[in-house]
């Protein structure tokens, strides 16, 4: 979706501003809200790509002047609220009105540490050769879904080069709509940064991750 | 926590909202509250940038490893005891040779956790993401950074489960320096592109 999520080449918002000794949290609910994000994550009421998806469509005022952990809290009511974990009364009242849905699975202490070492590999067994190869010049689909895509606004139908290939891995498009993981040949892509911007750059090269779907050849074979 | 929010008397809207939830999906059994205890005790003690210091310190003291987390960062950062989520797929961007790395998410927040722990602020802020592909040097400068002109800047946006860390430049004037002192001059931002490592002279460190 070409939501604000996609800020790359966007201008006006000023200067990066660093901050020394900066604090792993800034408030204590930021603790609060990391933990429950990345605990109810942990159940497999939905995957990464559906967190990512939430996450995007919040409104785009919403999305770009709140702190990234206000964003995470938000789209995390969202997705319980669409699965019914909890109710729009429930979370007005903070008081338990409605029986508790079944859950997957519960993050438990003792587990914490092996669940967070395993993480979730996205690479699958490769089922079909890669079209493409290091050094296959590609370019980028044009294109506009109304739903979660990982291909940037920024780099759509422009040429670029396959810079590296990195195995097959669980395609987000589709993961994210719940259509299953679909995988497909991951590349990474370097674009000439006077392709994406002209001359109003001041990079060499950016590389994108590419799903085999995003790309085709360039020029197209005869 | 001061005792003004203990309280109650001063709780923002956050602090309000984000307790409530809680005692909600603790009272639902959707979430055990000593497993967000450990969740917070994990990324804001145990992880963190130190980790990709060790790694980067190895990497410079020891040539052999220097090789290996070139060819396969997962294996080599794995040998170290560092892996898992968001550091499932980790690949290692050596700065130095005329060319500098700089990492980025433009998309959202990924950043490779194992070895950075989580990621600044300034990271997951607006201003970065939207303008780190486009003018790099315009974000280097805003951390003091200024490359010269001949220096080919390489930006890596991070839209997959790829995580990058780079491999910063080793200072110069440590030959011999063991990898436990190499470790003291690598900072946070040298890993992510938007600094250098320390110089020697600044951490009194020393063979």
């Amino acid at each position: 979706m070409n939501g604000p999520q996609d800020l790359g080449g966007m201008q006006g918002f000023g200067p990066v501003h660093p901050e020394p000794d900066e604090p792993i949290f800034h408030d204590a609910w930021e603790r609060r809200a990391f933990a429950l994000t990345v605990a109810m994550g942990a159940t497999g009421s939905w995957n990464l790509d559906m967190a990512r998806a939430a996450r995007e469509s919040l409104p785009p005022a919403q999305y770009l002047s709140a702190g990234y952990y206000r964003i995470w809290f938000e789209a995390l009511l969202a997705l319980m609220l669409e699965r019914g974990q909890v109710t729009p009364q429930e979370v007005a009242e903070g008081r338990v009105s409605s029986p508790p849905r079944e859950m997957p699975r519960i993050l438990e202490a003792a587990s914490v540490a092996s669940v967070m070492a395993r993480g979730g590999p996205t690479e699958r067994p490769v089922s079909k050769p890669a079209r493409h190869a290091v050094g296959d010049r590609v370019v980028t689909l044009n294109m506009h879904p109304m739903g979660h895509t990982r291909l940037p606004r920024y780099v759509r139908g422009r040429r670029g080069t396959i810079a590296a290939v990195h195995g097959v891995h669980i395609f987000p498009d589709t993961h994210a709509r719940g259509l299953g993981e679909q995988p497909q040949w991951l590349y990474s892509v370097r674009f000439d940064a006077h392709e994406l911007w002209g001359e109003d750059t001041t990079a060499s090269s950016v590389y994108v991750d590419c799903w085999e779907s995003y790309l085709a050849s360039y020029p197209e074979p005869a | 926590m001061s005792q003004d929010h203990e309280h109650g008397s001063t709780l923002s809207e956050m602090e309000v909202r984000v307790r409530a939830l809680e005692t909600l999906l603790v009272e639902k059994g959707y979430v055990d509250p000593k497993a967000l205890d450990e969740l917070i005790e994990t990324y804001e003690h145990r992880i963190g940038p130190h980790n990709g210091a060790q790694v980067v310190a190895r990497a410079w003291a020891d040539p052999a490893y220097r090789q290996r987390l070139l060819e396969d960062a997962t294996a080599a950062i794995a040998e170290m005891g560092y892996s898992g989520r968001q550091g499932e797929h980790m690949v290692a961007l050596e700065n130095g040779n005329g060319v500098h790395h700089l990492v980025v998410c433009t998309l959202c927040s990924c950043y490779p956790w194992p070895v950075l722990g989580l990621p600044p602020t300034w990271y997951k802020s607006t201003p970065y993401r939207s303008r780190a592909v486009i003018d790099p040097r315009g974000v280097l400068a805003d951390f003091g950074v200024t490359l010269p002109a001949e220096i080919e800047v390489r930006v890596w946006d991070s839209t997959a489960e790829i995580r990058y860390l780079v491999l910063p430049q080793r200072p110069a004037g440590t030959d011999g320096w063991s990898a436990e002192a190499l470790a003291a001059l690598v900072t946070r931002d040298s890993m992510i592109g938007t600094g250098f490592a320390l110089e020697p002279s600044s951490t009194g460190a020393s063979l």
